[in-house]
């Protein structure tokens, strides 16, 4: 089948799709952003987190042919315009929140989307909210540090409006 | 003194500062931004026009022999390139990373549970999976061999491997063993000395490494009749030195680029997907791309091996540690990994960081048909300390010690020696890590008025409100070796290149070093910076032009391969200051590398490197080899067999649910001594990934073996701590230096995953009053359900 939709604000279409891959397959092997991740394929881990329709998914959970028409965006959409990284992002890499990596696709778009409903967590809203995200290297630590930060430059950019 | 020298001392004030981003600094990680934006290639990411979907065919039997496969219908599937059975291997059929005792796929029987028979090439993964199923076996079922009592009784209930068939073994199914035997052993009149004797029996389950990115690769036949592959691994050339027999290359036609690394905590040491990418790649001629799913990733990689072990400990009244009697049994399951040097660590860091006149310890790993185990961070090392922690607590509780007192009056210094009778000649400041783990302020304690229950046990399932919750403190310390030990000479090599770039000084590192995550490739920059007096550093793609690396693995990177870029940087900087010499006649020897100009520390600057540089490159390849080490005698355990000891200590505090047996870790402190801390955020990072890796272990983290089979090759049924079940870790460090070690560091990755362990259990002991002899601790063991 053919399968058209919207990935990080550009139309794209993947044709000759089985009816059995998911989002995540379509994602990474046919339209060209890989930067969803695989770790375990059956919404468990939440490496492949993406905004479907502005509300945070596992792609791995989605049929490829429920995005028909829908609004999928994906780590590679969280950069600013200019080229820049992200504030979520360039918060991960300064607090050493990044190890192998691998789940950090994922909780990117779940930091980005915990900020845009509440700008100002407290740690135990971060857990909880981040409770479904599995990273293997850190203990979290430095992640728990990195949304802290994104939070409190936020906040900062807020002020300065 | 004249005014050219004031000024040059000016200009040296302000430019003779270390790179902030050298040594000791925390510069970003160079692969950081690639990460965040999503673009870092991963081997799962591979991709090539054309490329094929391997996947392979796994028993569903731990023992059986094969009495007949037939893919004749597998190859009529539509999409199906290839259909390879052990018949189509062209070259060796058996590999190993010690032993070349595992065949590349099945020959006429299965050892273990998920065991590779077959290979199907398609063009589609769904049809590579769905053409598996179209491959008949017959198998004849034989009764696994899977208990301690069955592996060592052969004559009633077999060999798995038939004594014709090891490649190496102690006897019968022990795979391997050690023996240690120190002072004048444990003896009648040896335990006469003692006046409390305590002892115990603990049991360690299957832990899995978890790395988050599946085994997965890609393929690519060559003109020449050889093969590229981009693989996730943690030992480029040891892969290479295993895939070539049995592809039948040499080693030069088999050329291995690392792609990025989803993690690897030891899960990747053995070959998963390699040979079998390439196979089907030679075969067909095309690309072919294999990525696990998370089930198969659990019957592609070794595990860690669960233990049976059994201690006694004798003491003075007054604490002194008079002899220790060690067993510990690992099951290796069906092929040996890395089960020898498994063994070699237990035995010979298995009585822990302590001062024991008289040892007798008996290490043996054994051959089964449960799934293969090998190396997981803090191999041999973490089981032990579940024992010998264990003992410690059960120890002071029958002197009425203090845990963390007992402890310290027993703990090695430098200077002591090891059962092993090598000598602790760096320093070992056990007692003093105890000491400031204990000092370290508690966190608050449980507001049972207004609690917030997601910070309870049971969390967002909301089984408590506070009450039934009783809180407990555990401390312990362990020891790990770093690096490989026994009389290997794991050598590192490094090239480093210096030239002007862009009328920049530029040095480029190029290392065959398995970045997995643990930020290798970020401290190669800052050695470079540092040695070099630059600040642009380009990490070449690692890959078999330069040689071997090493594994990453052993908390041995930063010191092997670090050291080994240290040492080709001071070649570079020794060639390009020999050059100014001679063109310049510079007569000083006090010169340096600093700020991107040659210095010296009386005249000042000299020159710039760009000058010197100009148009000429200087390029230096060194190889970094750690002192000589000897492997432990057989009998007595004896012997230099260790290149360096790593420490560390940790406290836990935990609230348990006593009447539902859910524990919430509230905190777990960690203090390790590192030696020198190249990138602290780094060091930190790996101190409390490593703990968690830990509480993993010692409250979840299991698999679920039964008659050989596994029960829960899942991320549903396989729980790995979630953020939710992580507590804050505050982690002190110490820098004490090992005269022996390059910038005198310490590997840092896996003491904490050794010693964590044994502090969360005891504190649920404190909490529960259970004796919780086995690991993972399970909700059933904290009620009265067992």
């Amino acid at each position: 089948m053919r399968v058209t939709f919207s990935a990080n604000g550009k139309p794209v279409e993947a044709d000759d799709v089985w009816e059995g891959e998911s989002l995540l397959y379509v994602l990474r092997e046919r339209v060209g952003l890989p930067g969803s991740k695989n770790a375990c394929e059956q919404g468990e881990c939440g490496s492949c987190t993406v905004y479907l329709d502005g509300v945070p998914v596992c792609s791995c959970l989605v049929a490829a042919g429920q995005v028909q028409g829908r609004e999928v965006r994906t780590v590679e959409g969280l950069g600013g315009e200019d080229g820049e990284l992200g504030l979520v992002q360039q918060a991960f890499v300064d607090a050493g929140a990044v190890q192998c990596g691998f789940c950090t696709p994922g909780l990117l778009v779940q930091t980005d989307a915990l900020l845009a409903s509440d700008p100002q967590p407290s740690d135990t809203d971060i857990r909880e909210a981040l409770s479904g995200n599995l990273c293997r290297c850190t203990g979290y630590e430095k992640i728990m540090d990195a949304v802290r930060l994104a939070s409190a430059r936020t906040c900062s950019a807020e002020v300065r409006k | 003194m004249t005014s050219r020298t004031i000024q040059g001392q000016k200009n040296l004030q302000k430019i003779n500062q270390a790179s902030k981003d050298g040594i000791g600094g925390s510069p970003l990680r160079p692969d950081g931004a690639l990460k965040v934006r999503g673009e870092f290639a991963y081997s799962s990411d591979m991709w090539h026009e054309d490329m094929l979907w391997g996947t392979a065919l796994r028993s569903p039997h731990p023992r059986a022999n094969i009495l007949g496969v037939d893919v004749s219908e597998a190859l009529k599937v539509p999409g199906v390139y290839a259909v390879l059975t052990h018949e189509d291997i062209p070259g060796e059929k058996y590999y190993g990373l010690e032993i070349a005792d595992q065949p590349a796929l099945a020959i006429d029987k299965v050892r273990y549970h998920g065991e590779a028979i077959a290979l199907v090439a398609a063009d589609h993964p769904e049809t590579a999976r769905r053409a598996v199923k179209k491959i008949k076996v017959e198998y004849e079922v034989l009764t696994p061999i899977t208990t301690e009592e069955q592996c060592l009784d052969p004559e009633t209930h077999g060999y798995v491997h038939e004594p014709h068939e090891y490649k190496s073994h102690a006897y019968g199914n022990v795979c391997h063993e050690q023996k240690l035997v120190s002072g004048l052993g444990v003896t009648d009149e040896v335990r006469a000395l003692a006046d409390v004797i305590v002892s115990g029996e603990y049991e360690v389950g299957m832990q899995d490494q978890a790395f988050l990115g599946p085994e997965s690769g890609l393929a690519v036949p060559a003109e020449d009749g050889g093969v590229d592959l981009y693989i996730a691994t943690q030992w480029l050339h040891v892969d290479r030195q295993q895939m070539a027999p049995v592809l039948d290359l040499p080693l030069e036609k088999v050329r291995l680029t690392l792609a990025g690394v989803g993690g690897a905590f030891g899960g990747r040491e053995d070959l998963s997907m390699q040979i079998h990418a390439c196979l089907l790649a030679l075969h067909t001629g095309k690309p072919v791309k294999i990525v696990y799913a998370r089930d198969e990733s659990f019957f592609g990689h070794v595990h860690r091996h669960p233990a049976r072990m059994r201690y006694e400990h004798g003491a003075t009244r007054d604490g002194k540690l008079v002899f220790a009697d060690c067993r510990i049994v690992l099951d290796g399951g069906a092929y040996a990994s890395a089960s020898p040097a498994v063994v070699g660590n237990a035995a010979s860091l298995g009585h822990g960081p302590y001062v024991i006149p008289n040892v007798r310890m008996h290490a043996i790993a054994l051959y089964s048909n449960n799934p293969s185990c090998g190396a997981m961070r803090g191999f041999g090392a973490v089981q032990a300390a579940f024992g010998y922690e264990s003992q410690m607590d059960r120890l002071a509780e029958a002197l009425g010690m203090d845990p963390v007192e007992l402890r310290q009056l027993n703990a090695v210094t430098q200077g002591d020696f090891m059962p092993t009778g090598q000598e602790i000649d760096a320093p070992a400041p056990v007692a003093e890590l105890l000491q400031r783990v204990k000092d370290m302020p508690l966190p608050p304690p449980l507001d049972l008025e207004h609690p917030d229950v997601r910070t309870l046990p049971g969390a967002l399932s909301n089984t408590s409100h506070g009450e039934g919750i009783v809180r407990g403190v555990g401390y312990s310390v362990g020891i790990k070796n770093v690096g490989f030990s026994e009389g290997f000479d794991d050598y590192s090599t490094a090239r480093v290149r210096l030239e002007v770039i862009g009328g920049e000084p530029v040095a480029m590192v190029h290392t065959a070093m398995a970045e997995v995550g643990q930020g290798g490739v970020t401290v190669h920059a800052q050695i470079a910076r540092t040695e070099l007096g630059v600040e642009q550093v380009t990490i070449h793609p690692a890959n078999t032009e330069v040689g071997s690396a090493g594994s990453t693995s052993a908390s041995r990177q930063t010191y092997m391969t670090g050291g080994a870029v240290k040492l080709a940087a001071e070649a570079v900087r020794h060639e390009l200051l020999e050059r100014g010499r001679h063109r310049y006649g510079w007569t000083q020897t006090d010169l340096s590398l600093v700020g991107g100009k040659v210095v010296s520390a009386s005249a000042g600057v000299l020159i710039s490197m760009v000058d010197l540089l100009g148009d000429d490159a200087v390029e230096q390849t060194r190889e970094h080899h750690h002192r000589p080490t000897v492997p432990f005698d057989k009998e007595t355990g004896q012997g230099f067999g260790h290149v360096q000891y790593t420490f560390c200590a940790n406290r836990a505090v935990v609230d348990v649910d006593v009447e539902l047996g859910l524990v919430k870790v509230v905190e777990l402190t960690a203090v390790q001594d590192v030696g020198k801390a190249l990138n602290p955020l780094s060091v930190v990072g790996q101190i409390q990934g490593g703990c968690t890796q830990a509480l993993g272990l010692a409250v979840m983290e299991e698999i679920v073996v039964k008659d050989g089979k596994v029960r829960n090759a899942s991320f549903t049924d396989y729980l790995i701590p979630t953020i939710l079940d992580t507590p804050p870790i505050p982690v002190q460090i110490l820098e004490l230096p090992d005269p022996n070690a390059p910038y005198g560091l310490r590997g840092v990755g896996e003491a904490p995953t050794v010693s964590a362990t044994p502090s969360i259990v005891a504190a649920i002991r404190q909490a529960t009053g259970k004796a919780l002899t086995r690991i993972p601790v399970r909700p059933e063991h904290l009620t009265d359900t067992l």
